[in-house]
Formats: C-alpha cells, sequence, structure tokens
C-alpha cells in the first residue's frame, strides 16, 4: 500500500513560511497561485483514470462547517476530500448546536476537539473563518464568507480561464452584475489582477461598491463594454435586493434589459462564466447559458480537482511532486 | 447655563500632598514652569520654589508633568443594566487611572436614563461609589425612541448633566426642534449622536475603497455631515447651541466650522481612535476595530486633527464604550460597535500625535480639560491658589504596554491591546482626593 505523501518539514523549500489557512485570494502570491493550478491539473489527469481514488490524504480529517446553503461548494469539497481518501464530516448549521445559539467559537472549539486537519467553513458573515482560526489547530479554508471572499472560487475560475484559453496573463474579463453583494466578484478581481489579467467591472451605480476601482479594476455601467472582453463572467442577481425597502434597482425586468448577458450583446467566441446558481432569464439569457462557449459546467469540474489541490497543498506544506503521487496508484 | 452638577463618593477626607519640582502646565492660567504646588486639604493653596510641606505627604514630581487633570464629556458606564461590562465604581476607577477628574455617562443604558426614578438611583451609586466626579447624561426623548421629550426640567432638577440620545440620532428634525426650544428651561446643554438613518443604513464600516474591497456595507460620511448640517441650521434658528458628539468626517468638520464662523456657539469633540486610526485598520477583521461612528479615511484623519489644532473641535472624548468578551469575539458584523478608551486616551494621544510632532503637549492638555469643561458647562479644572485640586501627574517618558490584564475597567475591549504606548498619570487628584496612585517612579 502506498505511504502517505506528506511532506516533512525539512522537505520544504527554503524560506518560505507554512501557509495555514486559505482564508483570503490576499493569503497567496501569484507563485501559490500558479502551484495550486499546476497540483490542480495533475489531479486533473489522474481522474480521468478508472479507479479515481488517490490515497494521498489517507487517515486525515476534514470537516466541512456550512451556515449557508450551498450545492456545489459543499459537494465539490466533500467529493475532493473523497477523492483523496481523507475521511470527511459535514455539518450544516440547521439542525446543529447552531441552532441552539451556539457561538461559533464554541462550535469550533467543540469540533476542534476530534483533531481535525482541515474545517472548511462557509458563514454569512466577513471574518468568521479568521475567527475560527484563533480557537483551532486545523488549517481553516474559507468556503465563502459574506460578502467578502471566496478563494476557491476564485482559483476554479482562473483554472477554467486557463485551461480553456491557455493562458491568463494578458486575458480581459468583464464582470458583470451585483458587484456590491458578491465574494465571488472580490476574490476574482483580487486573483485575476494578480496572475496579470485585467478587469472590467459592469453593472448599476446602485450595485456597484463606492472606491472598488482601487483594487485596480476599470468600472462601468455600459453593458456595451463587455464586448472588448474576452471571458464575460456573469454574476448572480440576487432576488432578496430588489425586495420592497432594499430598492438597489426598479425591477428586475430593467435590469435584465440594462445589463442582460444576451447573445446580441456578445461577439461570437466570448467565453461566458457564472458561478451558478444562475437565474436564467434575469442575468443571463437561456440561449447564453446553453452555448457552446458557456464555461458553466467546466466550472464545476474544475471546482473538484482545485479544491483537491487545495486541500493537498495545505495538508503537505507547499509544493509537492504530484506526478509520485499519481503514480502510487498507476 | 447653569454648571452641569456632578457626584462623587460621599464621606472620604479631602487629601493633603506636596508635589515637589514638576514642571507645571496649565496654558489657560499662562503657567508653565518647574515648581512645588501644596494642597491643604483637598485645596491648592500654595505655588512656588521650595515650599514647606508644613508635614504633608511629598512627591517627587522631578521630571514629571503637573496638569489640571482630564474631563470626559462621553463615556459608558453601562449602568443600570450591564454591571457585567461595567459600574459606576469600575469606569470611574479607569477613569482615574487615565488622569481624568471627572466623567459625563452616557443614557443609552437598560433602561434609559430618561427618568428621576432611573436618574436618582444612578446619583446614589455615585454618592456612594464614584472614586472621581461623574455626571450623568439622561435621554432628550424617552427611551431614546425621539417620539416624545423625556421631562427635561425634572431631570435637569434631578441632577442631569445633560441630555443627549447617544447612540442614536434624533432622526425627526421638528423634534430636535423642540427639544432644542424647551431646554433652555432647563440651563443644561444638549449634546447629538449624527446620523441620518437612511444614510448610514446597516453600515459596518466607513464607505469606501476598504469597505469595498473587504465587502462590508458601508457608513458613508455624509451619513454624520448632513444631520449636522441640519441640525446646526436649526440651532442657528433658534439661537442656541448643541454639542456634537463624537465627529469623525472630514465633511462634519467642515459643516462645523462653518456654522462657527456663521456665529453658532456649537462645540464639537472627536475621540483617540478616529485621531489615530484609519478604515485600512479594519482590514485586521478584529472586532475591536468597529465603532460607530466607523474609523474612516485618513483625509477624514486629519480633518480632526486640523480641527482639534485650530479649535473647532475643542474637545478629546474618549466614547468608551465597555463590552463583555463573548460579544466581541464574534465576526465583525455581529460584534457590538464600541471600544474602551479611558485608561489609554492620553497615552495614545502623546505618542502618536505629541511624540511625532503633530500637535503640541499644551494643545492636546487643553483639548482633555479645560474644552470639554466648558463644551457641557463643568467646573474648569485649573492649577491656582484657593483652586481645588484637580490634577494629574504625567510621566512623559515612561512606556508601558497595553495589555487585557492592566484595566481597571471591567471590559478590555481595546483597539490598543498589545501596543507599547509612552506616556502614564502616575497620580490623579480629583477635587482633592488622590484616586489614584502609581507610587513614586521606578528608579
Amino acid at each position: 500500500m502506498a505511504e502517505l505523501h506528506v511532506m516533512r518539514d525539512d522537505q520544504r523549500p527554503p524560506g518560505k513560511p507554512v501557509r495555514r489557512h486559505l482564508l483570503s485570494i490576499g493569503d497567496l502570491d501569484r507563485d501559490d497561485v500558479e502551484r495550486l493550478l499546476a497540483t490542480a491539473q495533475s489531479f486533473g489527469k489522474a481522474l480521468e483514470r478508472e479507479v479515481k481514488k488517490l490515497p494521498t490524504l489517507r487517515g486525515r480529517t476534514i470537516i466541512n462547517l456550512f451556515y449557508e446553503s450551498s450545492t456545489r461548494t459543499s459537494s465539490s469539497f466533500e467529493l475532493a476530500a473523497k477523492r483523496l481518501s481523507a475521511d470527511t464530516m459535514s455539518i450544516k448549521s440547521s439542525g446543529s448546536s447552531v441552532d441552539k445559539g451556539e457561538s461559533l467559537k464554541d462550535t469550533a472549539l467543540t469540533l476542534s476537539a476530534y483533531d481535525p486537519d482541515v474545517i472548511v467553513i462557509r458563514h454569512p458573515q466577513i471574518g468568521a473563518p479568521q475567527l475560527v482560526t484563533r480557537f483551532t489547530d486545523a488549517h481553516v479554508v474559507n468556503a465563502g464568507d459574506g460578502k467578502h471572499q471566496h478563494p476557491t472560487q476564485a482559483l476554479l475560475d482562473l483554472y477554467t480561464m486557463q485551461e480553456e484559453l491557455g493562458r491568463l496573463e494578458g486575458l480581459h474579463v468583464a464582470i458583470v452584475g451585483d458587484v456590491l453583494h458578491s465574494r465571488v466578484a472580490r476574490s476574482n478581481i483580487q486573483a485575476l489582477i494578480m496572475v496579470g489579467a485585467s478587469v472590467t467591472l459592469v453593472g448599476p451605480p446602485s450595485l456597484m461598491p463606492r472606491g472598488i476601482e482601487a483594487m485596480g479594476c476599470e468600472v462601468t455601467h455600459d453593458i456595451a463594454a463587455i464586448a472588448h472582453a474576452d471571458v464575460v463572467y456573469v454574476l448572480r442577481m440576487q432576488k432578496e435586493r430588489m425586495e420592497a425597502g432594499s430598492a438597489f434597482l426598479p425591477s428586475l425586468r430593467e435590469y435584465t434589459a440594462m445589463w442582460g448577458v444576451t447573445p446580441e450583446r456578445l461577439r461570437p467566441g466570448q467565453k461566458v462564466m457564472h458561478p451558478g446558481p444562475m437565474n436564467r432569464g434575469v442575468e443571463i439569457d437561456a440561449r447564453v447559458a446553453d452555448s457552446s462557449d458557456s464555461l458553466v459546467e467546466r466550472q464545476v469540474r474544475s471546482g473538484l480537482v482545485v479544491r483537491m489541490a487545495v486541500l493537498y497543498d495545505l495538508l503537505t506544506h507547499g509544493p509537492v511532486a504530484i506526478p509520485s503521487a499519481v503514480q502510487e496508484v498507476a | 447655563m447653569s454648571e452641569a452638577p456632578l457626584f462623587v463618593r460621599q464621606g472620604v477626607a479631602p487629601d493633603s500632598v506636596v508635589i515637589r519640582g514638576a514642571r507645571v502646565v496649565d496654558s489657560v492660567e499662562g503657567v508653565d514652569q518647574v515648581m512645588d504646588v501644596r494642597v491643604d486639604g483637598g485645596v491648592i493653596a500654595e505655588l512656588g520654589e521650595r515650599i514647606s510641606a508644613i508635614g504633608h505627604r511629598e512627591v517627587d514630581g522631578a521630571g514629571l508633568t503637573l496638569a489640571p487633570a482630564f474631563v470626559d464629556p462621553h463615556v459608558h458606564l453601562r449602568v443600570p443594566g450591564r454591571e457585567d461590562e461595567e459600574t459606576v465604581a469600575s469606569g470611574s476607577a479607569a477613569a482615574a487611572a487615565g488622569g481624568f477628574c471627572a466623567i459625563l455617562a452616557m443614557p443609552n443604558t437598560d433602561p434609559v436614563v430618561d427618568s428621576a426614578a432611573v436618574l436618582g438611583a444612578l446619583v446614589e451609586q455615585a454618592l456612594n461609589d464614584a472614586v472621581i466626579p461623574v455626571g450623568f447624561m439622561a435621554s432628550i426623548t424617552k427611551g431614546l425612541r425621539g417620539e416624545e421629550l423625556a421631562e427635561l426640567a425634572e431631570l435637569a432638577a434631578t441632577g442631569a448633566a445633560a441630555f443627549t440620545d447617544d447612540g442614536r440620532p434624533v432622526v425627526s428634525a421638528g423634534m430636535l426642534r423642540r427639544a432644542l426650544q424647551y431646554a433652555a428651561v432647563t440651563g443644561r446643554r444638549i449634546a447629538l449622536h449624527e446620523e441620518e438613518p437612511t444614510l448610514s443604513g446597516k453600515g459596518q464600516m466607513h464607505e469606501g475603497a476598504v469597505s469595498a474591497e473587504l465587502g462590508f456595507t458601508g457608513w458613508p460620511s455624509i451619513g454624520e455631515s448632513v444631520m449636522i448640517a441640519r441640525d446646526l441650521a436649526i440651532c442657528a434658528y433658534e439661537g442656541t447651541t448643541v454639542h456634537i458628539q463624537h465627529i469623525s468626517a472630514w465633511e462634519s468638520v467642515a459643516e462645523l466650522r462653518r456654522w462657527q464662523e456663521l456665529g453658532v456657539a456649537a462645540t464639537g469633540e472627536a475621540s483617540p481612535h478616529h485621531l489615530v486610526l484609519t478604515d485600512e485598520a479594519v482590514r485586521s477583521l478584529d472586532s475591536n476595530m468597529k465603532m460607530n461612528p466607523p474609523l474612516r479615511a485618513e483625509r477624514d484623519r486629519q480633518a480632526l486633527i486640523e480641527g482639534l489644532k485650530d479649535g473647532t473641535l475643542s474637545c478629546v472624548a474618549t466614547d468608551h464604550a465597555p463590552h463583555a468578551r463573548h460579544e466581541k469575539e464574534a465576526p465583525f458584523e455581529e460584534a457590538p460597535f464600541g471600544v474602551t478608551g479611558l485608561e489609554t486616551a492620553f497615552a495614545v494621544l502623546y505618542t502618536k500625535l505629541v511624540l511625532p510632532g503633530i500637535i503640541p503637549l499644551e494643545l492636546l492638555l487643553e483639548r482633555m480639560c479645560q474644552g470639554p469643561a466648558l463644551a457641557l458647562g463643568m467646573a474648569v479644572p485649573r492649577i491656582a491658589v484657593g483652586a481645588p485640586a484637580n490634577l494629574v501627574l504625567l510621566d512623559l517618558e515612561a512606556r508601558w504596554q497595553v495589555t487585557e490584564a492592566g484595566f481597571r475597567s471591567k471590559s478590555a475591549n481595546s483597539w490598543l491591546l498589545g501596543e507599547t504606548l509612552q506616556g502614564q498619570p502616575r497620580l490623579t487628584i480629583a477635587v482633592g482626593r488622590v484616586a489614584h496612585d502609581l507610587g513614586a517612579v521606578p528608579a
């Protein structure tokens, strides 16, 4: 049986601090991103084999702690852990002690008593993953915290773009829609700029955070601007934002008329992405969602290998020789 | 206007002491020289060189600075209701350790200080427990709801120092106008928390580049300044004045300055955290960086410093806001607004503003003492023969670390935990009583 492929401390390249957690794209530098994408690519190749399970994280425990509903992120983390032979446990806030008013601190302390290696957390409040790091020895991975960050989403989006377009440097990405409420947009702006892509934000002024240009992106309110992009990244329009009283927009109908991504607004060959779940007919026309230029399903596939890479990278303290891990299985 | 009443523990004898060889600084009295000060039975009896101790305790002030003790117009003592967070005893002890000889407590407690019954009980507590004189502000409107006036005249007669709905704005312009008119019969000031709620909304931090990046809902600076503009216009019309609490935005400073130039005798305060930090500090996601009003941008901070220098802002106010540990040990958005400040105010402003040469020491001393006393109608501490002894002896060389264990306050939600500060009150005398005493400077 194959040995565990955990890199010992003395095998780690000198000068690089151990990265304990993945809380924000800001925790990574460009080398880290490139290494993670390369690792994900190796896992992608491994998954093409008939037996998809790798023994790499056998004996490791990964807890998924989800305080918000999620289909793709939670299933993707769970499957990623299983493909790497880790033991996983998924906890949802409803039906747990959280329902009884347990504080995040106490939940973190309780789960940490099982000595997990990784806690993956999604939480509606900004900074919840940072708070958990104070009360656990486990590595913490942010699977989305409020409107703040969703770093694995940005990594899987980079991976998808690189696979599909062959490069990241110099790519022009238009992010369209409700930037104000979007952790996906914030993580993607940071990640895309880090790897040398350029970003244009397109959307209604009332859903564009004041001062967002300081992140290094362009801002426009004119949907025609998407014509210049290599990739059009469509954000989910959250219906609750249009409820009476919040009044960010007059109506969804008007949003769709002004900023909906339709075939007429795209050039042939422009790639279209969406973090899901989509509101067909609102922010994205069904014809666009189903077209051959839509990368939405590719994104979901990328999510699995990128999350495998993230878990692997954290638990093996940085760069590893992936091919050998793959060979063990082969 | 009449003098705001303050209350202190009864049955404590005044102290007699001689402080030798300190640099005595009282810019209002025009004093700045090394000399001895003798306090006889709580009253400053003699100033001069080598004065007789006549058997009093002698304190070596060599190398130290003696100034009128500080006055804080904005403190949350959390009583009644949250005695786990602070009490009159712990809050006044914290104030004494910070060099204060008088503080004003806010009425946003549970229950709200909006009736003579609640206020009377607080006065009673202060007469039993207050280490230094404490004044209690009462609310402007019942329950801070902004709907009906509290019984301001009866509250004043019971001992209210001033009126404020602090923690909340008086949303209705008509209600504020009535309050300003009616408060004239009480002889007490009105102090205002300025926030236009449809602009501040559920804002968690200053709206700007940092909130855009972090994703927090923004609390824009205009949410403060448009309310100040409205309220000062009402004051001008009514020919009256107000005190504006915890000003945070450059637009607010400009608005206050404009109305002062037009003849409105309004005053304003700034808090140490707004004078030292900007919204960049929120990147830490540390809930001890969460205050209302929020930390703003560098332009705002510079405007506050400018306002402090030119007198537009005549007061430093700590907005000392103790919170239980478990409430602050939560994600930023869930944590309550507010930080403690009584025990660090002088040291942090000395370290961050005076030592780098941004403002002179004399200005800081004035804005922490005479400025707030005059703004809220309190007796002005001064160093003069015949005046009650309200003195702070400062060691401007002492470097000390802010630690959770070091606080007299019952709460430790300080934005300065772990920081090393320079400048320390070694001795505080309030109404003639030694209220804080670290003893001799270690050799």
